[in-house]
């Protein structure tokens, strides 16, 4: 994809960081207001898109790290499976952070319910982020052959 | 009153449906998508669920447009198959 006009940049440049703020406000307060993880981690994830259509593809690959987003991915589940297991001397998904820590006010006073949307959230963050990623050099494959100008879309 | 906002919010929904089957230019035709997902959205609002209002937004109006719209740049034509010429 080709890079848009400094017009667009420069809005990517004003409002794209903000983006991510408001994504993992809806995330971290997801567990007492609309919004959670999945909801979250898709507003972060429409970073990648943004930043893809206004600068292009070969400055977004240059960018961006696919690393960071596995280890997104790999935090997110383990995060996810370790919060669910250590409820298991009741049962599992057992709330325990809830009772002791709930007058305390570091610990939300959800419980564990707001640290595995944390959780889920950071997963989807870096999946969706990896799929447009991975589909934008799905299309790259095609740009060697010999191709003529394109008639219908992407003008 | 919300009845007229219902209507309208859904008349918009059709129109939008209508026109992404109608379009020939496919990149017109997901813009229509996106419209539609975007005023399901606010339809999800008005029935107050804005907890799938905000994955609704996130998802259909801005991540799917995205996909399909990279999706439509690998479906370019090459030079060698000899397609019908539009």
């Amino acid at each position: 994809m080709n890079p848009l006009s400094v017009v667009v940049r420069t809005g990517c440049d004003l409002f794209a960081w903000f983006m991510v703020v408001f994504g993992v406000n809806v995330l971290v307060h997801g567990y007492m207001t609309p919004g959670g993880g999945f909801q979250g981690g898709a507003i972060i994830a429409t970073f990648t898109a943004f930043l893809l259509v206004a600068y292009g593809g070969r400055k977004l690959l240059g960018w961006a790290n696919e690393k960071i987003f596995d280890l997104f991915e790999e935090v997110g589940l383990l995060a996810f499976f370790f919060l669910a297991f250590m409820g298991f001397p009741v049962t599992f998904f057992y709330n325990y952070l809830v009772k002791p820590l709930a007058a305390g006010g570091v610990v939300p006073p959800a419980g564990t319910t707001a640290l595995m949307s944390i959780a889920v959230g950071l997963e989807v963050s870096g999946a969706l982020s990896m799929v447009i990623l991975t589909m934008y050099r799905g299309i790259r494959m095609f740009e060697t052959a010999p191709m003529e100008e394109e008639i219908g879309h992407d003008r | 009153m919300t009845n007229a906002l219902h209507i309208s919010v859904l008349a918009v929904m059709l129109i939008a449906a209508f026109f992404a089957l109608w379009f020939k230019d496919l990149i017109s035709s997901v813009i229509s998508l996106a419209v539609f997902s975007l005023m399901m959205a606010l339809e999800f609002y008005i029935l107050q669920a804005p907890d799938v209002a905000i994955a609704e937004a996130a998802i259909g109006a801005a991540l799917s447009t995205t996909i399909y719209i990279i999706a439509l740049r690998a479906c370019r034509r090459s030079k060698s198959e000899g397609g019908r010429k539009q």
